[in-house]
């Protein structure tokens, strides 16, 4: 008989528990099917229910399939999945016929939908925006589709994390215990004391994913060791690095996995509230974990006396107003106790003296999304992954100018070159790449030629680079450089808390500095130019202490930008100095826009949309651009429709 | 009741801790902050006024000033900022005449710039309430404007 | 105890201790700007940074405890150039005019950038062109020459009690706000002008009116009178390297001669009449319960307090005018008719050393037909720019006696300088009020311990009156809560808005070091020792003045003359 106890997964967590996957009872492994979507006897739509796709236009997709399928009376249900990690392919749908594999389309809009369903429902498979099927030995697969794990994106991708996200229903309690999920919490508190929770995490070697690169585990043995009545486990999911966005798809994508990674941190250290501290723009992601809690509050999974281990955790949810330095735990923590968000000197650290001055530990998302697998598979399995020093996996962020953009699971020690050219298939097509920044704002340029570096925190700090949170921007010949280093300054300048000297002034000093040398002044001497470049040598020595007295990270950092940049593309910098020059075209007030007489016919068009009133003439005659007022916007030559608008 | 009492009432027994939920209440319910609002927030948690209002000027999220009826949020994420934000932004400031975090005299329009809307796949990206616009081009910002104006004659 | 090794020296340092800590207690010094001793620290200016064995980065000396065997460099290359580099940050966007600022001289930035030996300007910085706000009667700021250090915050608020202000914003864009960026002068800001004292550079000054001071001197028709506070007396000698704590009495009345005034006085006979008042006005509530205790409402930063944050005590309060204020309204009342001087020739200046004294003269309460009854209010500080100013050499002045008929002549009025002296000034008369007799010791020591709350009582018949004196309104707070509550079982409290009472008043000379405090009260106690007169009803001075009145204390008239007006003030606080 099939039907051997409850159908409901929540009654028959125990069963789970005790058992071992690949052999539970059929009856239970009926439910893991149907949750998991392995078998299905009705046709299944998914969409995207997260912010790129919504972005792209995911919620308009939406209505127009609900419209197909109540019009045709047709027995589908749509589903909602997080994302796939192709953010330049948005949005993404899938469809899963009764007995088939799941097959991906991409960038697919409104107009589409009836074409494509039409196709599908006739069992032919469109190819037009098709990416692929989802590998399924339990299903036909389609004939002449590859499966997601031969492309290039994703076949070189080790991906643990986010193996499910773009596929499961991240809201789904279900899906996730159906998948494993659930099991490695419920085997700690049952079998582990917190010593070895403590020590199977030190011994995985797993560091923080922040950037930090410390030990999550020896984090965790201090907090344990401090003697206190209440102690904190802290998610730091403030993630606001421009251009970072894996903790938010961990959390869009899968949020069941990070709440389990808290329950065992928090069971490690001995914490009864755990506290997630989340960006308050992210609305989805808000909104897929509150419903996570409340689903893991109905399972016993969160709340009082935990599957009768004596063990009561709660997680609360504080919405972070908005403030880059909060992703500093010292700060992240002033903030939950209502005071500006200002890094306090360390020692004490917050492991001693955290919240309300009660031990606490600040783990990432991403950090914390590891726990399980290292719980459920053991610290060994996670050392084989990554390398000696960083084992295990690590996302990485991609955006720019890339062929690509998305997210990317790799192992740690993976090659830098093979990640930008085979996995997000380097630039723009047409494009030459000119550099990859790594790390976010306070990031490093990391030129052509070091390319070949492995993707891990020893071998970036052995050439002074940072992994940061694992944001990737990469730059084509499009990109000015000494644009790019004052947009990151201009960033942490206003990131700044503005609480010690060195950060405060110094980010504001550099970035003043750029952005004279990336405008137009009244000419330029020599004299003055050779002044800007002694300047702007000096800002490396600025650099230097900036590293070496400032309170916290930010500050410390704020400078790699510049520091590398300086290093590999010195000559971009000399060449707007000395030459007023910008080679790709960024700094548009280098450039001195002219009409040509020839060609202008006097429409008056431009000097109609010129923003700065910086184009005279009469009708019919030919215009003239007055320098002095020219702010080179380029407007002008945008929508001179006889391209007489010229610069140099 | 005031609206204002009404969402304290919500917050007994609190600490400080709860400064910046109840700053988050405050503003989603009435848009922004204002003296009112902080004095009462104050006396509510026993915090300086001064605290209050240096703690809300301390996060992006919390104005000060009114929002427009569209509210336009320029992404000035890395990516966006490559594929030209900043020019989207100038243009913003020229046609409507204000500066970052401030509202048309009319109150129509107010525009904020934000670190990422996350769409850096299409970028550059703007919104306007909860309309998103992606892959702009310096061209389309009047269209845009002109649209919103028709709708609101 | 812990051994660590500073430059190559091993000293001993207390288990627990800041390194910075250590390295005062064995003498090395390391520059700071943001830590004050009374406050808490905050690593903020990354002066104090050390090198420390075996840190890879430097570390603030100011946070960082020591640890056995720890090896520190103080001074090495690496240090000197980091705090060099963060001086000259700050420089880098600092207005140039040094020349014209007040703290000319007495900068704490200033004394870092020759300290450090910074020659040359390496960094050149976009000016901030934040506006200066005047609007406060006592305080100028000028955040272009803020350093945000954030002294000012953490006195305001620790010290202080008021949390006026705070920093606004951040980054680049940080500032030094008060509750929705209002004009200090409609902030809670009590003008106690303790931020004064803690500011490292210009960026908070007197407001002064030095200038303006030139035209009733100049003008011959114009008598110009002058009254001096007794804290003036013993720190005027700061600001001319004289020993701290002399007795500067002479001097300044011949100073004073030569620069141009026509009277010169001193206030302490004022503070005398006040007793006289108080004690009045005490006996008159002694035993109706409604209105207990009585508060004593002499500073008027105090005054500004209660006004602003807890008017619910003005009940307890007796509205009689501070000091100068009693003297003020003499000159132009009393003092000018019987000398025949028309009001409008008459020009009344005080010396003190409390800047919310011109928060105090502004007041409406304090003019009499549209006439002020101070007309100019000069800080210690500007007392002495006033001496230099007008070129004279304080060091080879004979001393000089003050004018009839305000004249120091009994020592009780000068207690009112220190912490719980107004109360042990007043209990002495009280004393004598209820038990017919003086005290038998007129030295009320538990008032003159250290702390920002002295209790002490006096037997009367029946019973005991029983005192406190609370100085630094961090410390009234609570108590001003209880009072409300009704919780707490005084009959008379003294509050100074000021730690250590006015002696520490926000315009004595900067920096306002804990040493020079004690030397200066010191010599006030001495005066009372020495003195023959210690209390203020049998100082025949104040007896005689009455009389020339022609009223008595507690009198309809005296009500009139000495008595203000308090109200409830409303400002976002």
């Amino acid at each position: 008989m099939l039907n051997d106890g409850s159908d409901r997964l929540k009654d028959r967590l125990t069963e789970i528990v005790e058992g071992e996957p690949g052999k539970y009872s059929l009856g239970l492994q009926k439910i893991f099917d149907q949750e998991s979507k392995n078998r299905i006897d009705r046709t299944v739509i998914f969409t995207g229910a997260n912010t790129p796709g919504k972005i792209a236009g995911s919620n308009k997709l939406r209505g127009a399939i609900n419209r197909y399928i109540e019009d045709r009376k047709i027995d589908a249900d749509v589903a909602q999945t997080g994302t796939l990690g192709l953010y330049s392919e948005e949005p993404v749908i899938s469809i899963q016929l009764p007995g088939r594999t799941r097959v991906f389309y991409t960038c697919v809009n409104e107009d589409d939908i009836s074409m494509l369903l039409d196709d599908l429902f006739h069992h032919t498979l469109p190819e037009e925006k098709l990416l692929g099927q989802l590998r399924n030995e339990a299903h036909d697969p389609w004939p002449d589709v590859p499966f997601l794990d031969e492309l290039p994106f994703f076949a070189k991708q080790h991906r643990v994390l986010l193996k499910y996200s773009g596929i499961i229903d991240p809201v789904s309690i279900d899906e996730y215990i159906s998948r494993g999920g659930y099991r490695a919490f419920l085997l700690t508190i049952r079998n582990y004391t917190i010593d070895e929770v403590c020590a199977m995490i030190e011994e995985s070697g797993l560091r923080g994913r922040s950037g930090s690169a410390f030990l999550t585990g020896r984090k965790w043995i201090v907090a344990r060791e401090t003697a206190a009545e209440q102690k904190y486990m802290v998610c730091n999911a403030e993630e606001s690095d421009p251009g970072a966005f894996m903790d938010r798809a961990l959390m869009e994508g899968n949020p069941h996995q990070l709440i389990e990674g808290i329950c065992i941190a928090a069971y490690a250290i001995g914490a009864t509230k755990a506290i997630i501290y989340i960006r308050s723009e992210y609305r989805d992601s808000i909104f897929k974990l509150e419903t996570a809690i409340k689903k893991a509050h109905e399972y016993g999974i969160l709340g009082h006396n935990i599957f009768s281990s004596g063990f009561n955790l709660d997680i609360s949810l504080r919405k972070g107003p908005g403030a880059f330095v909060c992703g500093e735990e010292t700060a992240l923590i002033a903030s939950m106790e209502g005071k500006r968000g200002m890094p306090q000197s360390k020692p004490p650290y917050p492991t001693e003296r955290g919240y309300h001055n009660n031990p606490t530990v600040v783990n990432n998302v991403e950090t914390l999304c590891n726990i399980p697998h290292i719980i459920g598979n053991g610290p060994e399995w996670f050392k084989r992954t990554g390398t000696v020093y960083s084992p295990g996996t690590k996302i990485f962020s991609v955006s720019g100018r890339s062929w690509h953009k998305g997210l990317v699971e790799v192992q740690m020690g993976t090659d830098l070159g093979m990640l930008v050219n085979e996995i997000i298939g380097g630039s723009r097509r047409g494009h030459e790449l000119k550099a990859v920044h790594i790390g976010g704002p306070y990031g490093c340029m990391i030129p052509p030629q070091k390319m070949n570096i492995p993707i891990c925190f020893e071998a970036f700090k052995k050439e002074g680079f940072i992994l940061g949170a694992g944001g990737i921007l990469v730059l084509d010949e499009k990109t000015c450089i000494v644009d790019l280093v004052k947009y990151f300054m201009t960033f942490m300048k206003q990131q700044s808390c503005g609480k010690c000297i060195p950060c405060r002034e110094g980010t504001k000093r550099i970035s003043e500095l750029l952005d004279e040398i990336t405008r137009k002044t009244a000419d330029l001497d020599q004299h003055d130019a050779i002044e800007k470049f002694r300047a702007l040598v000096q800002l490396e020595k600025l650099a230097a202490v900036m590293l070496d007295t400032s309170l916290c990270g930010l500050g410390q950092l704020a400078p790699n930008p510049l520091r590398s940049s300086l290093k590999y593309f010195r000559e971009e910098f000399e060449e707007h100095i000395f030459d007023r020059n910008c080679r790709s075209n960024v700094c548009r007030e280098l450039r001195t826009y002219y009409i040509d007489v020839e060609l202008c016919t006097g429409c008056t068009i431009c000097a109609k949309r010129c923003p700065e009133n910086a184009i005279i003439g009469t009708e019919k005659h030919p215009f003239f651009i007055v320098s002095d007022k020219c702010t080179g916007c380029g407007i002008c030559r945008e929508v001179c429709k006889f391209s007489a608008v010229s610069y140099n | 009741m005031d609206r204002i009492d009404r969402i304290l009432q919500d917050f007994q027994h609190v600490n400080r801790d709860a400064l910046i939920p109840i700053l988050q209440a405050v503003q989603n319910e009435i848009g922004h902050l204002n003296s009112e609002a902080i004095e009462k927030i104050g006396d509510h948690l026993h915090l300086p006024a001064s605290k209050v209002y240096g703690l809300a000027t301390f996060y992006n999220q919390f104005a000060f000033q009114a929002r427009g009826k569209y509210h336009i949020r320029v992404c000035d994420g890395s990516t966006c900022h490559i594929d030209h934000s900043p020019h989207l932004l100038r243009q913003f400031h020229k046609l409507l005449g204000i500066g970052d975090g401030e509202t048309t005299r009319d109150g129509m329009f107010s525009i904020e710039v934000v670190a990422c809307l996350g769409a850096c796949g299409q970028s550059p990206v703007i919104s306007i309430n909860d309309d998103f616009y992606h892959s702009i081009k310096s061209g389309m910002i009047n269209d845009i404007l002109d649209d919103i104006r028709m709708k609101n004659p | 105890m812990v051994r660590i090794e500073v430059n190559s020296r091993t000293i001993e340092a207390l288990k627990g201790q800041t390194i910075l800590e250590a390295l005062i207690n064995n003498g090395i010094q390391v520059p700071t700007l943001c830590s004050l001793p009374e406050l808490s620290p905050t690593g903020a200016c990354r002066m104090c940074v050390v090198e420390v064995e075996g840190m890879d980065k430097l570390v603030p000396a100011c946070s960082f405890p020591v640890k056995e065997k720890m090896k520190i460099k103080t001074h090495s290359g690496r240090v000197l150039q980091a705090r060099k580099m963060n001086v000259e940050l700050l420089l880098s966007s600092h207005p140039d005019d040094c020349l014209y600022c007040e703290r000319n001289g007495n900068c704490e930035l200033q004394k870092l950038a020759e300290d450090l030996n910074v020659r040359s300007r390496n960094i050149s910085g976009e000016r901030r062109g934040y506006k200066i706000d005047g609007s406060s009667s006592s305080i100028i700021r000028d955040p272009s020459k803020c350093i945000l250090c954030g002294r000012c915050v953490r006195i305001c608020e620790e010290i202080a009690g008021v949390a006026a202000i705070d920093f606004g914003r951040r980054g680049d864009r940080l500032k030094i706000v008060t509750a929705m960026n209002e004009p200090l002068d409609f902030s809670s800001c009590i003008d106690c002008g303790m931020c004064l004292l803690s500011c490292p550079t210009g960026a908070l000054a007197d407001k002064t009116s030095l200038q303006e001071l030139d035209r009733p001197l100049d003008d011959p028709a114009t008598k110009v009178a002058v009254q001096y506070t007794p804290e003036v007396v013993v720190s005027l000698a700061d600001e001319f390297g004289i020993r701290t704590g002399t007795d500067m009495q002479g001097i300044i009345n011949s100073v004073l001669r030569r620069i141009g005034f026509d009277y010169v006085f001193e206030t302490s006979s004022g503070a005398e009449i006040a007793v006289m008042e108080q004690s009045n006005a005490f006996l008159e509530r002694y035993g109706k319960n409604d209105h207990r205790p009585l508060i004593l409402s002499r500073c008027p930063a105090w005054v500004n307090y209660v006004e602003k944050f807890r008017p619910e005590l003005l009940s307890y309060m007796v509205p009689v005018r501070s000091p100068h204020q009693i003297i003020g309204r003499l000159i132009k009342g009393w003092f000018a008719e019987e000398n025949s001087i028309p009001v409008n020739r008459i020009c009344s200046v005080l010396i003190t050393n409390c800047s919310a004294a011109k928060h105090e003269a502004s007041r409406e309460e304090y003019y009499s037909d549209n006439v002020p009854d101070i007309d100019y209010v000069l800080t210690t500080r500007e007392f002495a720019r006033l001496i230099r100013l007008h070129g004279i050499n304080i060091h080879e002045l004979e001393h000089e006696d003050t004018d009839e008929p305000f004249q120091a002549k009994g020592s009780a009025g000068k207690l009112f300088s220190v912490a719980g002296g107004e109360l042990e000034a007043t209990l002495r008369t009280l004393y004598r009020h209820f038990n017919g007799k003086e005290l038998p010791d007129p030295r009320l020591g538990k008032l003159r311990k250290s702390g920002g709350i002295r209790e002490e009582s006096i037997v009367v018949p029946g019973g005991e009156i029983k005192a406190v004196a609370i100085s630094g309104l961090g410390n009234a707070a609570e108590i001003a809560k209880l009072i409300a509550d009704k919780e707490y079982n005084f009959d008379i409290i003294e509050v100074m808005a000021c730690g250590g009472g006015c002696i520490n008043g926000g315009g004595q000379p900067i920096p306002g070091d804990p040493e020079r405090l004690k030397a200066r009260i010191k010599t006030i106690y001495d005066a009372d020792k020495n003195s023959g007169i210690r209390t203020a009803h049998g100082n025949t001075a104040v007896n005689g003045l009455y009389d020339s009145l022609g009223f008595l204390p507690g009198s309809e008239e005296s009500r009139n003359k000495f008595f203000t007006h308090i109200k409830a003030v409303k400002v976002l606080k």
